[in-house]
């Protein structure tokens, strides 16, 4: 943790985080890439990670692997201490009340979705109930529940995008009335807009609806308590917050999750097999089916500590200014050649995410020639069809911001950009 | 890892030699044929959301005319132009051939990548298609007699682009297939 309570900790407590000090504990960042720096502006797709994050898996490793929550030796005691200890560390990032029952390790937000539609829609919702979504979901909180209401004859109702690429809320009551749930993100992965949930969960409880939040794209980037939010269900995944891939995280409320049938069925989530049934285990190992991934929760759990030491305050005011910094800079440089699909800075507080179109060229074509500069960005759909049907467009290219970027990186998008206009020119 | 800048570029000039960018720019071609006479086959790619429509007429077993609307980027764009600008004015059988002959110098990656760039194993579209297959089998690479087709092979160095390049082609190929059948051709489906 030498350069998090050093360079970059000393930084963040005087002038806020200073991502060259940061960088240097990203091997990937620091490593030549084509006779140069990499300039990473996909950490929206995923994150680089510290060797804190590494060091710590490779230390499990290397150390004291076994399988979890079975073994009586020592390293297996350890083993099963360590990936307790990342359970309980995740549910204190999110201000969860009983993080050891109310954290459960999956594979990403795909699976913590799956993992509600699945258990708590199967159990909850009957021919004819309606959910509230939006069409800012990325697929992972769209997909599970239209394959739920082709099973169930759900109605989906939808809030549309409004004004400065943000929820248009106006009908908000009406479209909550009478639902079963709300499944809403809370930073939209393609346009930034960060979702004011607070105003949405008390008006979805009001209505009697439970609330599900896909926070992919907030945990990492920003403080966030799920008793202040409100939220009954949330889901985040560790290879976008620094951590390895592979390890995700649901918290849902003790009280819904007890009541919740398993998901998976195997080992670790029964108490009890017998020939004519089984008794499942009790929260959170009921949904934990087969050995999970514990380099990745310890890993994560290194992620977890390494933003906590820098500060997830710092890491907001970070991306807040460098946001704001590159969309002046994008708009100054090209004027009318490039439109940003997102809320305007100035305007109110947006996540990092920036997607654009540049003049008449194809996302591909545009991201094909930054790399040829070093310049990593993502390009096409970003998971979201029905919002680039909105959006009237095919695919976007979009540059992600995160607390290892810096102004240089935005000026090499700036000079890379010029530089496919002059190629397509 | 410092020599990678330059093979990075050189790809990149590769990827878009000028005639590939002079295709883009003004692209061969554009347009639509009344459907009947001329039959006509959508292709999508679903990662980018590129689209192209060809449509061909085909008289005597001659491609008389051939049209390509839709939309996509530079390379996909580019190659349906010039596959527009080979194929025209040709009897059947060498649109065939030199849809074999490209589908072959596409498919050096495709092999490697287990099939997931393959665009002709995975059309669809009624029975023409399955016929399309069988008969568009990548014969082995004849760069020389692609003519100006050669410029999109440095596409290969570009895994992703491949569908991109073929997405035209396994287009054709469906309307190949329809013409053959002798159908109105105005549902087909490829996906690149």
């Amino acid at each position: 943790m030498a350069a998090v309570s050093g360079a970059a900790g000393t930084g963040a407590a005087v002038s806020g985080l200073d991502p060259v000090a940061v960088r240097r504990d990203f091997p990937l960042l620091m490593a030549p890439h084509a006779g140069g720096r990499l300039v990473y502006l996909d950490s929206a797709a995923s994150s680089q990670r510290p060797r804190q994050v590494l060091e710590a898996m490779d230390d499990y490793y290397e150390t004291t692997h076994a399988n979890v929550h079975r073994g009586v030796y020592a390293i297996a005691e350890e083993a099963t201490r360590r990936f307790e200890a990342a359970r309980h560390a995740a549910g204190r990032l999110i201000g969860a009340a009983r993080p050891a029952t109310e954290i459960v390790f999956t594979k990403n937000v795909t699976e913590a979705v799956n993992l509600v539609a699945y258990s708590w829609g199967r159990a909850n919702l009957a021919p004819g109930d309606a959910i509230v979504l939006t069409e800012i979901e990325h697929h992972a909180n769209l997909v599970p529940w239209l394959m739920l209401a082709e099973e169930r004859q759900l109605e989906l109702r939808y809030l549309r995008l409004g004004e400065d690429y943000r929820l248009e809320l106006s009908n908000l009551d009406e479209l909550l009335d009478g639902a079963k749930l709300l499944g809403i993100t809370c930073a939209s992965n393609v346009l930034g807009t960060v979702v004011d949930l607070e105003p949405l969960v008390a008006a979805a409880h009001d209505a009697g609806a439970v609330v599900l939040a896909d926070a992919a794209q907030l945990v990492p980037h920003r403080p966030v308590d799920v008793a202040a939010l409100g939220v009954d269900f949330l889901g985040f995944t560790g290879h976008k917050m620094l951590g390895p891939t592979g390890i995700g995280v649901l918290y849902g409320r003790e009280e819904l999750l007890e009541a919740m049938p398993p998901f998976l069925g195997g080992g670790e989530m029964i108490r009890d097999v017998r020939l004519d049934g089984f008794t499942p285990n009790e929260l959170p190992w009921k949904f934990e089916a087969g050995t999970p991934p514990i380099a990745e929760a310890i890993g994560l759990h290194a992620a977890i500590r390494y933003l906590e030491a820098i500060g997830l305050e710092a890491v907001a005011e970070h991306e807040d200014s460098l946001t704001a910094h590159a969309v002046g800079r994008l708009q100054d440089a090209f004027g009318e050649d490039i439109t940003i699909f997102g809320p305007d800075p100035a305007l109110g507080r947006r996540g990092g995410a920036i997607s654009f179109a540049f003049k008449d060229l194809h996302p591909h074509d545009v991201a094909q020639v930054l790399d040829s500069r070093r310049v990593c960005v993502r390009a096409g759909h970003h998971c979201a069809k029905p919002l680039m049907r909105r959006l009237g467009v095919q695919a976007t290219t979009r540059a992600s911001l995160y607390l290892y970027n810096d102004e240089d990186d935005v000026s090499e998008l700036v000079g890379a950009l010029r530089a496919v206009a002059d190629f397509f020119a | 890892m410092s020599g990678l800048g330059d093979v990075y570029r050189e790809n990149l000039e590769d990827l878009y030699r000028e005639i590939i960018l002079d295709h883009y720019r003004s692209p061969r071609n554009r347009g639509e044929l009344a459907t009947p006479p001329a039959h006509r086959a959508e292709g999508f790619n679903p990662l980018c959301g590129d689209e192209v429509v060809v449509y061909a007429a085909v008289e005597d077993g001659v491609v008389t005319d051939v049209r390509i609307s839709g939309q996509g980027c530079s390379i996909s764009q580019s190659s349906a132009s010039m596959m527009s600008a080979a194929v025209k004015g040709q009897p059947v059988a060498e649109a065939r051939r030199l849809l074999r002959a490209f589908k072959s110098m596409m498919s050096i990656h495709e092999s490697s990548l287990g099939g997931e760039a393959g665009g002709v194993s995975r059309a669809r579209g009624g029975e023409g298609a399955v016929e399309a297959d069988e008969a568009d089998e990548p014969a082995p690479v004849d760069v020389e007699s692609l003519g100006e087709l050669a410029a999109l092979q440095g596409v290969v160095k570009f895994p992703v682009r491949i569908k991109c390049a073929t997405l035209s082609w396994n287009t054709l190929a469906q309307v190949l297939a329809e013409a053959e059948a002798g159908g109105a051709g105005t549902g087909a489906e490829a996906v690149g």
